[in-house]
């Protein structure tokens, strides 16, 4: 009888989850507890950004039909001030609200009006009034005001990077200087942010929509002055994160300030307008970019200074000069970062913070450089990518930058545009796409039932990126088992605490940890047998778990199966073992996605309106754990992309610090018809210099470059170049004159 | 009492006038395969099928729903994994959805969009064809999928499913 099961990783394995999401029956956060009939909680929401809260009315709501509780700053119960203790992380920091009269941006929680019912909590909200004396909102307008330097910028670059000498005049054969402007952006997960916490006894369980559960304890249990063995998180479907759920929010905060309150289940679950105020989002930048080059088409020259916004109080500035600082290889590179403390509600990562708008500028700028020269814009990438890094001189543990464009042009026909019907002209595009990796210490358990089942537990998170899919396809490579025969357990504080999902790191890590639980549960077993059979391989297939001579040959002994039933009683089942990765498992040497981003458009000739016609990528990421899952993750990312391009941006009140469209109405994100053929391939190259996995990032390096390689494609077709992104139609009809 | 038949089996309605039929299947009913993205009739996250066309769930108070026949996800196939409906079996295949939350909506958007074809229903896409436009079937699923926002990015592979399903349906 053949115990073999065929490997899964690197193959097409359709989600393990996707049955109960095409079901309406996977649960999201709001939709648990509903046995317990929780209460709703309705957010008042401030109509001022900054300032103290001078009278509060509460009587008429508290009075109203189904009305519990109104909370406020008096009555919100014992609660550390917000972003404090200060050498926490931002993401265990106090997510405190409601601890004091002060307001910090618009749109943040003045009340919480608790009811039975969410018609009843919403009216009752509209019966509070309060006056605050508002006081004019700091925010970022011009460059030059952007004048701290951040102590280091997200994903652990200085502020400011130089190496190398500044050209000649002489030298020089083409130069630009250019200033981008990209909007403020928000991720809009389309769940929105939404909490039901129960608190019984002193101790607090949660439902929320988080990407990290680990810290999410934490910082209930610094915010509400609480132990952190009093709460259990889960978070077993999240509805979208892209950054904005890396922390817990003031969904997460009230719900638990509620239920603590009056000690009964509590949900709240915040509007849309209320995730523009009440979760984060990516700050608007400036990009300064100045770029040189030589006779022989070397760049000689890069120059990037960035000056964004920063929320105050809240320490998180984006790497945005990231790119500039390794794409391609350059005498002298300059990379500064510049940050002014604003009124606004919280600025942190939204998807590849960083490169997403970082990319827009840069890669767009070098398109600028190579027209200058006179160059094509794919030759002249080709033609200046670095060996090493080009800063620091350190190797690259893989680097196919090089083999994603040339190879990507091909698979594109770069030099094939499609005929352009009547009023239209199309254009071709294309972007680098690089983008860090990193391995972030993260644990699993697994265990194995007498008939061989297998259950792995983390409390690692899947927000639609595969988790679930793909930890059960390593734990049944690695256990030599189908992955009908294995259930992954995810997003509950009770199990090992694991990485999160977040800066593309997820899978790497936590599926190496899972890797090596899985290991370490064979060794067990092996530790258990004769000597004769130390070298035979364990599989699992029809309710049993067998001992298979290994395929290399057993110099010691057996040719023969085995039961382990032979060698186990059943009272030593289940067996379990936990496995872990640390920076140990992974290199010192510089660790890098890569892609080739290019774009094919059509420009009408008198509306400007930009129709995408196709968009095609290459990458490499290491060993790809699941094709399917791991294309429409980079698919999704250049949607992200198209919607940077051409459509997405938050436009700012100045006098009153607030947003002019905050919902789906007005903020475009991309929809169906925005987008056309998207298509992609990878090149499949394990990286097990950067995790046991060998698997590197996915979730950002599908946005890094995206869009500029569509900015580049409407420059090519109708000779407009717009700085200030997105790219509308209004924009283009002005460079036409 | 008044009633709304959810599914084939007929509930009653809510007391409140003001509840939307989406937080009458939250909140009464214990259904949450119906998503709310933003309540506001932007996203479609809440797409129900009300008397054979699509609605916004969020968009309508249970009450105007007097009599109605009401089918939500929990209503399509058989509302579990042996009985799916063919576009929810694609939907698995295509990988047309990530995080799964508008999955719902997209469904049975989708359902209601290959009736609203076998029926010659005009769209955008219609128009400009019959104005000579080379316009693609593709292109018309896109248009009329133009409702339901996925923030995964996952349009493509919806396009592929509902394209699937279409050529299934042919055979």
């Amino acid at each position: 009888m053949t115990t073999h099961n065929a490997k899964t990783v690197g193959t097409s394995v359709s989600r393990v989850d996707g049955a109960a999401k095409v079901t309406g029956q996977a649960r999201y956060a709001a939709e648990h507890m509903s046995e317990r009939a929780p209460l709703i909680g309705w957010v008042v929401s401030s109509d001022t950004a900054v300032g103290e809260i001078t009278s509060l009315n509460t009587e008429q709501a508290e009075q109203a039909d189904g009305v519990h509780a109104v909370i406020t700053h008096i009555n919100a119960g014992p609660l550390k001030p917000f972003s404090k203790p200060a050498d926490e992380s931002r993401f265990t920091q106090s997510r405190a609200v409601l601890n004091e009269p002060h307001i910090r941006h618009f749109g943040a929680p003045v009340a919480l009006v608790i009811a039975d019912t969410l018609e009843q909590a919403r009216y009752a909200a509209s019966l509070v009034s309060y006056t605050i004396n508002g006081k004019t909102p700091d925010l970022l307008t011009e460059f030059d005001d952007a004048t701290q330097k951040p102590e280091s910028l997200d994903g652990g670059f200085e502020a400011d990077a130089s190496s190398g000498n500044k050209p000649q005049q002489r030298d020089i054969r083409a130069s630009i200087h250019t200033t981008y402007t990209t909007p403020s952006q928000i991720s809009a997960a389309m769940e929105p942010h939404a909490t039901v916490a129960d608190f019984k006894d002193g101790k607090l369980e949660v439902y929320c929509s988080v990407q990290i559960i680990a810290t999410a304890v934490e910082a209930l249990a610094i915010t509400l002055e609480m132990d952190v063995e009093d709460i259990v998180v889960k978070s077993p479907f999240v509805g979208g994160g892209f950054g904005s759920k890396l922390g817990l929010h003031f969904d997460a905060t009230l719900a638990c300030i509620g239920a603590r309150h009056l000690e009964r289940a509590v949900k709240v679950v915040l509007s849309r307008r209320q995730v523009f105020y009440n979760t984060p989002h990516r700050g608007h930048s400036t990009q300064q970019i100045n770029l040189a080059c030589g006779d022989d088409h070397a760049l000689l020259s890069v120059q990037h200074k960035s000056a964004m916004p920063k929320a105050k109080g809240y320490e998180f500035a984006e790497a945005t000069g990231a790119g500039a600082r390794v794409t391609y290889k350059s005498q002298f590179i300059e990379s500064t970062h510049r940050v002014k403390d604003v009124d606004l509600p919280l600025i942190d990562s939204t998807r590849s913070p960083g490169d997403a708008i970082g990319s827009l500028a840069f890669e767009s700028a070098i398109d600028e450089l190579a027209h200058e020269a006179g160059i094509d814009p794919l030759t002249f990438r080709i033609k200046n990518l670095p060996v090493v890094h080009p800063m620091k001189g350190t190797r690259f543990t893989t680097h196919n930058l090089g083999e994603c464009l040339r190879q990507g042009a091909q698979n594109f026909k770069w030099q094939h545009k499609a005929q352009p019907t009547p009023g239209k002209k199309i254009g071709h595009g294309v972007a680098s796409a690089m983008r860090m990796n990193v391995l972030v210490e993260s644990s699993a358990e697994v265990e194995l039932s007498a008939n061989g089942e297998v259950t792995v537990r983390t409390d690692m998170t899947d927000i639609g990126t595969g988790t679930y899919t793909i930890l059960t396809q390593i734990a049944a490579d690695t256990l030599n088992t189908s992955v009908d025969n294995v259930t992954v357990k995810l997003g509950d504080s009770r199990y090992p605490a694991s990485c999160g999902s977040g800066g593309s790191f997820g899978a790497a890590s936590s599926g190496s940890a899972v890797k090596k639980a899985c290991e370490a549960l064979i060794a067990n077993i092996k530790s258990s047998l004769p000597p004769t059979l130390s070298q035979a391989e364990v599989h699992i297939s029809g309710g049993q778990i067998k001992l298979v001579p290994s395929a290399k040959g057993d110099i010691n002994g057996t040719t023969d199966v085995h039961s382990l039933d032979d060698f186990m009683s059943h009272s030593d089942f289940p067996l379990s073992a936990s496995g872990k990765v640390s920076a140990d498992d992974t290199s010192d040497d510089e660790q890098y996605s890569c892609g080739a981003h290019f774009a094919e458009v059509e420009v009408d000739e008198y509306t400007g309106e930009v129709r995408l016609l196709r968009q095609y990528g290459l990458f490499s990421a290491g060993q790809i754990l699941n094709i399917k899952t791991a294309a429409s993750q980079i698919k999704g990312g250049m949607v992200w992309g198209a919607g940077y391009a051409l459509t997405e941006g938050i436009h700012h009140h100045t006098d009153t610090a607030s947003f002019v469209n905050p919902d789906f109405g007005e903020y475009h994100v991309a929809v169906n018809r925005d987008i056309s053929e998207v298509s992609l391939d990878f090149l499949q190259e394990p990286d097990y210099a950067a995790s046991p996995v060998g698997a590197k990032g996915i979730g950002e390096l599908g946005i890094t470059g995206a869009g500029a390689a569509i900015a580049n494609a409407i420059f090519d077709a109708c000779k407009v170049r717009v700085r200030d992104f997105p790219i509308t139609m209004d924009k283009i009809i002005a460079g036409y004159n | 009492m008044a009633t709304l038949n959810l599914n084939g089996k007929d509930v009653s309605l809510p007391d409140d006038p003001r509840t939307t039929l989406l937080d009458f299947l939250h909140q009464h009913l214990s259904l949450f395969g119906t998503k709310k993205g933003c309540d506001h009739g932007q996203c479609g996250a809440c797409t129900v099928i009300a008397d054979g066309e699509r609605i916004n769930a969020c968009l309508v108070f249970a009450f105007q729903l007097e009599d109605a026949e009401v089918t939500t996800i929990e209503g399509i196939g058989n509302g579990a994994d042996e009985a799916l409906h063919p576009l929810q079996q694609a939907f698995i295949e295509r990988d047309a959805f990530q995080c799964g939350y508008c999955t719902s909506g997209q469904i049975c958007s989708g359902i209601s969009l290959l009736r609203e074809l076998s029926n010659e229903d005009p769209s955008a896409v219609t128009y400009s064809r019959s104005r000579n436009s080379t316009a693609s079937l593709k292109e018309d699923i896109s248009e009329r999928m133009s409702g339901n926002l996925c923030r995964c990015g996952a349009y493509p592979n919806i396009v592929d499913a509902i394209t699937d399903v279409i050529a299934l349906e042919k055979q």
